[in-house]
């Protein structure tokens, strides 16, 4: 079995602080995989090391079978990171283009391309104004459509739906059902338990391990509660019984 | 290549589209050298007042000869010494008896205490040579033959070497400043600037793509490099055509000087951006990083400086900047003579370029 993601017994501290602690995870193409833990649990870590912006004290991170850091295949990977990490002075426009230069996405069909990813966040109106000028929610979808662009194998994103309204986050959603459904791999963290349940698979990182790591039906009959929130809060509640 | 011009590209819309930034990147240096130019054109003609007590009249004719110096006479020594007091006058000048004379200065100003001294040595050795000439003149009249100090009537044709004679203070500090002003601004707008794309998380994004440390460091080097020139550009047709500052060197070596120094600025702004937390803590760097380097430049002559500050001097990169360029601007140095200036800003940029694309490790670990 080939992963999209395969991390395998990754540790790693901060100074004193062991952040993440034998921490094991696949991800298979075609599947949605939902990160969910407490703020400061090491979501954005486990991210980053999947990236290779940081590197593990022990254990392997690989990406499409090959070992992280790994510079090239970056190239494959659509990330939105937790902050909105946007040029306000450009226009939406000007920012898609940017990043789909840094990706080195061909040039031709590029305009059709920046076309594509905004309609899916419906931005396409606001395309040409600056960035400056957007609410919060317009910043948050802009940020998604540039991790879109270029269609990647693998889609990472940070809390990509805070903001964003109710009937555009189920918009949202369905293009990632879609992409789904068209074999991409899609790793999310969110804080919104509700959208947990939209995952295929929902590991929960908790104390530096993933603790529970199965479809949201399968967790919640395991625990015996009817939500996710329910998943979460009893995990957590057994947890710090430990 | 393509992701270095990007981002060359990118950064210079976002530079053009801040007004502000663009007004203090090409009018700041205009208005401060101009101000500078008035200020230092002005100081030019110092005047002296010397009170004088009891002096004899011939001494005090001489003194009152000499170019920006005014006499007045005083009865008594304490008269002239209240005079002193209230800033009337710059020095007291006593004559004791016959040979001996005892002289107060004011001394708030030493130019003025300088020029007083030598005003008053000027004036005692033309009395003492018209006496001279006036015994000389009695004796060869007594003795029936040509006297040698008649026809003595001597010409002096000045000419100057740089200038003319108008050229003032200004002239000598111009090249240092115009370096510093391209240090100044290309440092704390570039630092600035990466220091918003790490904060912003803009620069965690560019490293979530397979874009090379490198290629972010030259995008940014290609950028400011562009804006020194132009920069470079305004100072320079500014200072020749509106201040009348004299460049006898080449204007194309002056370019190559600043574009250099301004790529230094860059790689030191980004660097020490890394220090910095945020645009505040940026600031806080000018004390540090930039007013020494204007100290050390040559504004202050250097070789009147104690050992180990020149050699402190040595390890900043404006001072050769500024050395290259004065010798371009006062004294027409050819290329040749400025290539250990620019070798050496070379090594430190080379330095500064490689500390920079190590450092990007930080955010990314390939």
């Amino acid at each position: 079995m080939t992963y999209t993601i395969e991390l395998q017994q990754v540790a790693k501290s901060f100074g004193n602080q062991k952040v993440l602690k034998d921490i094991d995870l696949n991800l298979k193409q075609g599947e949605i995989l939902g990160l969910i833990g407490p703020s400061g649990a090491g979501k954005s870590t486990v991210i980053n090391i999947a990236l290779g912006v940081e590197q593990a004290d022990s254990g392997q991170a690989n990406i499409l079978n090959q070992t992280m850091p790994n510079r090239q295949l970056l190239a494959e990977i659509g990330y939105m990171a937790q902050s909105d990490a946007l040029y306000e002075a450009l226009t939406a426009y000007e920012n898609v283009a940017f990043f789909a230069e840094m990706k080195g996405i061909n040039k031709q069909g590029l305009d059709q391309e920046i076309k594509r990813v905004a309609d899916i966040v419906s931005l396409g109106d606001a395309l040409y104004k600056n960035v400056a000028g957007f609410s919060g929610g317009m910043k948050r979808r802009l940020s998604l459509a540039i991790a879109l662009i270029g269609n990647p194998r693998l889609l990472v994103l940070d809390e990509p739906t805070v903001g964003i309204d109710p009937a555009l986050r189920r918009q949202i959603w369905h293009e990632l059902h879609k992409m789904r459904d068209a074999g991409h791999a899609i790793l999310v963290t969110t804080h919104v338990m509700d959208e947990a349940e939209l995952v295929d698979r929902v590991a929960l990182l908790l104390g530096g391990r993933i603790i529970a790591n199965d479809a949201p039906k399968k967790l919640e009959a395991a625990y015996g509660v009817p939500t996710i929130e329910d998943v979460f809060l009893k995990a957590e509640e057994e947890e710090s019984n430990d | 290549m393509t992701r270095t011009w990007a981002i060359a590209k990118r950064t210079l819309t976002e530079l053009l589209r801040d007004k502000r930034t663009l007004a203090l990147m090409f009018l700041a240096p205009i208005v401060i050298l101009a101000l500078l130019n008035y200020a230092f054109s002005i100081n030019a003609t110092t005047s002296i007042k010397v009170g004088t007590v009891n002096v004899e009249r011939s001494v005090q004719t001489n003194l009152a000869d000499v170019k920006h110096v005014s006499t007045a006479n005083y009865d008594n020594r304490s008269q002239a010494t209240e005079a002193l007091k209230d800033q009337k006058i710059d020095a007291v000048l006593v004559e004791k008896d016959g040979q001996d004379y005892d002289v107060l200065y004011a001394n708030t100003d030493a130019s003025k205490t300088a020029m007083t001294r030598a005003a008053l040595s000027n004036a005692f050795t033309k009395d003492k040579t018209g006496k001279l000439v006036n015994a000389l003149t009695q004796m060869s009249a007594r003795l029936g033959i040509q006297n040698p100090a008649a026809n003595g009537q001597f010409n002096l044709e000045e000419n100057y070497n740089y200038g003319n004679k108008d050229t003032s203070f200004f002239a000598s500090i111009m090249p240092i400043f115009m370096g510093f002003f391209v240090f100044l601004f290309v440092f704390l707008i570039s630092g600035i600037s990466l220091l918003k794309e790490r904060t912003s998380g803009t620069l965690s994004r560019l490293l979530a793509t397979p874009v090379k440390r490198s290629e972010i460091v030259y995008g940014y080097m290609m950028s400011y490099g562009l804006v020194a020139i132009i920069q470079t550009a305004i100072i320079v047709f500014f200072t020749i055509y509106v201040l009348k500052v004299e460049v006898v060197g080449s204007i194309l070596n002056l370019f190559l000087i600043n574009v250099l120094l301004a790529l230094v600025a860059l790689a030191f702004g980004l660097f020490i951006s890394t220090l910095a937390k945020s645009e505040f803590q940026m600031m806080q760097f000018i004390p540090i990083v930039v007013v020494p380097q204007i100290l050390f430049s040559g504004i202050i002559p250097l070789d009147s400086m104690a050992s180990w500050a020149r050699i402190f001097g040595d390890i900043l990169p404006l001072k050769y900047a500024a050395d290259a360029m004065s010798g371009v601007v006062l004294h027409g140095v050819s290329f040749g003579g400025i290539v250990p200036d620019l070798l050496a800003l070379l090594i430190f940029l080379l330095v500064l370029v490689t500390a920079n694309i190590i450092g990007l490790r930080r955010y990314r670990k390939v």
